[in-house]
């Protein structure tokens, strides 16, 4: 059941960020740049998205557990450290270049366009990068991480 | 700064949004989990437990999405213009800087915005900043 449902899910998603104009990068790149010609819509994708999130999110913090029963697994740091600042420059960094964050990414490449599925690959390959040099056990000293 | 009123979709991207913000909500209330894909992503490379399901099926959702509006319409694919070696580079921008910074646009932008977490406000600040800058960087100054 959960896995169908993560599955319907997904799709929605999916739906959503093709809808909202986020999965086509020349949207993105004309959201980002605010020094040139100027395309606001991305900001109305972000203020429908938590419009329904500060509902669900507030709802479910009182409610405790799922409407299945499950436990709720939510984020417990709160720390505002160097490791949550310097990930997302250099993400903010890899958006601007490509106008591509990781959901868009994936759906465009179900669109089976072989440039995006270059940008999830070298995507996946970063997530393994950071893992062996950031979360290795010998790396613990030279970048404390919250998460 | 100019407004591209040419391009400017208000509706569309409001509707997008409202849809994203449903997924969130019922994947938080259906299955209890924070929708953040690079998390997801992460979560479905590496975890071998009961963790790894629900992610490999979300994925193949998100992966099945354009298959699923060519029953209804003829969708606009992407236009990748971006060369493959700045793709490239991108990409592992992308998976090192979402991983450091715990998070991308679906996990601190929407989620954590919606929990009302001053860390993830400063996430996605900080990363929307990098993307003015870079952006400002590519099209004015080097381009």
């Amino acid at each position: 059941m959960r896995l169908l449902i993560s599955f319907v899910l997904g799709l929605v998603f999916g739906i959503g960020l093709y809808v909202s104009g986020m999965t086509q990068p020349s949207k993105v790149l004309g959201f980002l740049d605010i020094f040139g010609d100027w395309d606001p819509s991305l900001a109305f994708v972000m203020t429908g998205a938590v419009a329904i999130g500060l509902v669900a999110f507030s709802f479910a913090r009182r409610r405790g557990r799922t409407f299945l029963g499950d436990e709720l697994r939510l984020p417990r740091i709160t720390e505002i450290d160097a490791p949550l600042v310097v990930g997302s420059l250099i993400f903010g960094i890899g958006w601007g270049l490509s106008g591509i964050c990781p959901g868009p990414g994936i759906v465009d490449v179900g669109f089976l366009d072989w440039r995006a599925l270059v940008f999830v690959v070298s995507m996946a390959a970063g997530m393994m990068i950071e893992r062996l040099i950031v979360d290795a056990p010998g790396a613990k000293s030279l970048v404390s991480k919250g998460a | 700064m100019r407004i591209d009123w040419t391009h400017f979709t208000p509706w569309t991207s409001l509707a997008g949004g409202v849809t994203l913000g449903f997924a969130a909500a019922l994947l938080l209330l259906l299955v209890g989990r924070t929708l953040g894909i690079s998390g997801i992503v992460d979560g479905a490379l590496t975890a071998r437990d009961r963790e790894f399901g629900w992610r490999a099926t979300f994925l193949l959702g998100l992966l099945a999405a354009p298959t699923a509006l060519r029953l209804f319409a003829a969708p606009t694919p992407p236009n990748i213009e971006t060369p493959w070696t700045q793709l490239t580079i991108a990409g592992i921008l992308v998976g090192f800087g979402t991983r450091l910074g715990s998070g991308c646009t679906s996990g601190h932008g929407i989620c954590g915005l919606s929990r009302l977490s001053p860390r993830s406000l400063v996430a996605t600040l900080t990363f929307m900043f990098a993307g003015f800058v870079t952006v400002y960087v590519v099209r004015h100054l080097a381009g």
